[in-house]
């Protein structure tokens, strides 16, 4: 572990890094376009006008704040710690993926672009990403993976609804990680007019920080809300991990409270020990894709390897550098659940609180299952329910058998 | 051309004596493309090793890669078939050994990504390049501003670390690549992923014009020259053109869906590389 930092939100650094990780390892052709890209982000940033913008349209449009939710019946059955939901899965979209896709598409607009083009997994960045083109009268295009698709037909349908055209990429594991690597194809051939949202707080800088500062508004609620609500901060918090963003948008605000445990819940797939899994940091060591140093699932030659998990959104080889730092500074605990863990805790959730949860959340609520009894009842646990499970019904019957 | 032959240089000035050469015979030079390993390491090699004497002048070589973002579709099969026998680090680097038991006088420069580089180790990787006798690395995905990790052991290593410039590199950017840049410098002759578009000779034109005032290295400019014709046409305005997709789909078209593979492929990759060379020479005036 290295040694304390006095805070831990001063990073990235001005070229980007959070210690080892992060950067931009982009070739030279992307480079100007991310540069153009932090530019445009720092000016919003010291403009208030933009501020006010992405409010009012939080407000209106997303439906911000989020709920937080005291999960009473869960908090029972665990008999342990004191159960918050943070409900941005009643998010206009169905998840916290709106909150960015707000944020990034103003600062596209105000660079002038005319073209959205962005990757997706489980599709909730993808239709996020859809509906603010649709809500912005801009031309969108989406890819991702034909394995992806294939798993979640109900989202791909909803991107068309929206307006946009989704590209299948059939390529490598025909996952996130391919759907990344067209998009970053489609940028450096499309320099003009065309911008990459991000969907995840990864890739080149500043999209890792860009992508944070817009999720935080997670974190910044729940310090309001839970204030309201119990006239403290919360002991831990608990968020899925994939590529990241919704457990930075939840930690990042109390990273410099030092009495907040975090967990971030990484899918385990069929097990890490299977090597069938997509847990970078349970799993994988550092190394260098789609833009930034961070944790990866590699082979001895460095070639990067398949992701396995139930949760389409959770199925990439990598995660966000913040939280490679995160964990490499020993201020977040990352661990893991599997998916069998997570189709029990979806069911458990469903019955219990009446909200069926995404399977990304579901990892997290999974993790829950297995601390909460073992903490006191006094300790109060805050976890992100980022996302609705409507989307995930067909991959849930098929693996627990169910005919629909 | 007509190779002349030189004395053994461990140096790592093969680069400059090729340009210098090239300069006396007034002509630009040809660099040629193929991944390691593809379509098969015995395959690999005869092409390889028959690359000079049908006017490759310099001679990049592709480290394999899961996930070759600035590539299209043909160096990306190429990787593909390349990794369909593992192909690391230590077997490209054998191939360039053996390479150089017969052929001292071509550079040889390795192009890849960053992370089976990383992963091997920075000074691990410098010096095992240069007791191979590479001259030159391209990383695609290591601009300057994260370079300097890799480039200080490649330096100590006298191997040139070589830099992309694009048609989006602007004047004011352009300092901060070629204030780091040895070797030559690599022109990406399209805003777009390689194999896919056709360079524009106008373009390519201006933009060496706008090069040449920010460096006095030789330029190569490569992405977008498939046919002999197009290699004449842009190396009229630069040192050297880079042929890469068009040389690996023909490797591509040598192997049947049953994974066999033609064994007169090497034959018709060179003869193809001689008509580039063919069609390169004579460019200048």
């Amino acid at each position: 572990m290295a040694e304390a930092p006095n805070t831990y939100k001063a990073g990235a650094d001005d070229n980007g890094h959070f210690g080892l990780f992060g950067g931009r390892y982009v070739a030279e052709t992307l480079m100007p376009l991310i540069l153009e890209v932090e530019r445009a982000y720092n000016a919003c940033r010291a403009d208030p006008k933009f501020a006010a913008e992405l409010t009012h349209l939080n407000t209106h449009y997303a439906g911000r704040p989020s709920a937080l939710y005291f999960a009473e019946r869960l908090t029972a059955h665990f008999g342990g710690a004191k159960l918050y939901f943070k409900r941005d899965e009643l998010n206009h979209t169905g998840s916290h993926k709106i909150n960015n896709c707000l944020g990034q598409i103003l600062v596209a607009r105000r660079m002038g672009k005319t073209r959205i083009i962005a990757e997706t997994g489980a599709g909730q960045h993808g239709v996020a990403t859809a509906t603010v083109c649709a809500r912005f009268g801009l031309k969108c295009v989406i890819y991702m993976g034909a394995k992806d698709i294939e798993r979640q037909k109900s989202n791909v349908f909803r991107m068309r609804l929206l307006g946009a055209e989704v590209r299948p990429v059939e390529k490598g594991s025909a996952t996130l990680k391919d759907a990344m690597n067209e998009a970053l194809r489609d940028w450096v051939a499309n320099v003009n007019d065309t911008y990459y949202l991000i969907g995840t707080a990864a890739g080149p800088h500043p999209y890792p920080t860009m992508v944070r500062d817009f999720q935080s508004v997670i974190g910044e609620e729940v310090r309001d809300q839970l204030h309201a609500a119990e006239g403290r901060l919360p002991d831990s918090l608990v968020a899925a991990v994939g590529g990241g963003s919704n457990a930075i948008g939840l930690f990042h605000p109390f990273l410099d409270d030092v009495g907040v445990k975090m967990f971030g819940v990484e899918a385990a797939g069929r097990g890490i020990n299977t090597g069938e899994h997509a847990a970078s940091i349970a799993g994988g060591s550092p190394g260098v894709l789609h833009g930034n140093r961070t944790y990866l699932l590699q082979d001895e030659n460095g070639q990067i390897t398949d992701a396995h998990s139930i949760s389409a959104g959770l199925d990439y080889p990598g995660i966000g550098p913040e939280h490679a730092w995160l964990h490499f500074q020993g201020r977040v605990d990352y661990v893991s659940a599997t998916d069998i863990e997570a189709l029990d805790a979806f069911q458990l959730c469903s019955k219990l609180e009446g909200i069926l949860p995404a399977l990304e959340p579901a990892h997290a609520l999974a993790y829950v299952t297995r601390a909460a009894p073992k903490l006191p009842k006094d300790h109060i646990m805050v976890m992100n329910m980022c996302g609705r499970g409507d989307k995930d019904v067909f991959t849930v019957a098929e693996a627990l058998g169910a005919k629909l | 051309m007509s190779r002349i032959a030189s004395e053994v240089d461990n140096s790592g000035n093969r680069i400059a004596q090729r340009f210098a050469l090239l300069q006396k015979h007034k002509r630009p030079g040809l660099v040629t493309f193929i991944t390691a390993n593809d379509p098969t390491p015995e395959m690999f090699m005869q092409i390889f090793e028959g690359l000079p004497s049908v006017g490759a002048d310099l001679i990049e070589i592709g480290i394999p890669f899961s996930d070759p973002m600035a590539d299209g579709p043909s160096i990306q099969a190429s990787s593909q078939r390349s990794l369909k026998h593992r192909t690391n680090i230590n077997d490209v680097l054998t191939a360039v050994a053996e390479f150089r038991r017969s052929e001292i006088d071509t550079p040889v420069i390795l192009m890849g990504y960053y992370n089976p580089i990383y992963h091997y180790g920075g000074q691990e990787f410098a010096e095992a390049a240069a007791r191979a006798g590479v001259d030159g690395v391209i990383v695609v995905d290591l601009p300057p501003e994260e370079a300097e990790e890799l480039n200080v052991h490649l330096r100590a290593n006298d191997i040139h670390m070589i830099f992309l410039t694009a048609p989006t590199s602007s004047d004011e950017r352009l300092p901060t690549i070629l204030s780091k840049a040895s070797g030559f410098v690599y022109y990406v002759a399209i805003a777009g992923i390689t194999g896919t578009a056709v360079a524009d000779e106008q373009a390519v034109k201006t933009a060496m014009a706008r090069l040449r005032r920010h460096t006095k290295l030789p330029i190569a400019v490569g992405f977008g020259i498939k046919t002999p014709q197009q290699a004449r046409a842009i190396s009229a305005h630069c040192d050297a053109a880079v042929v890469g997709s068009a040389i690996v789909d023909i490797v591509g078209k040598g192997v049947a869906a049953d994974g066999k593979v033609d064994p007169s492929l090497s034959t018709k990759v060179l003869e193809f590389v001689k008509s580039l060379a063919t069609g390169l020479h004579g460019a200048w005036p």
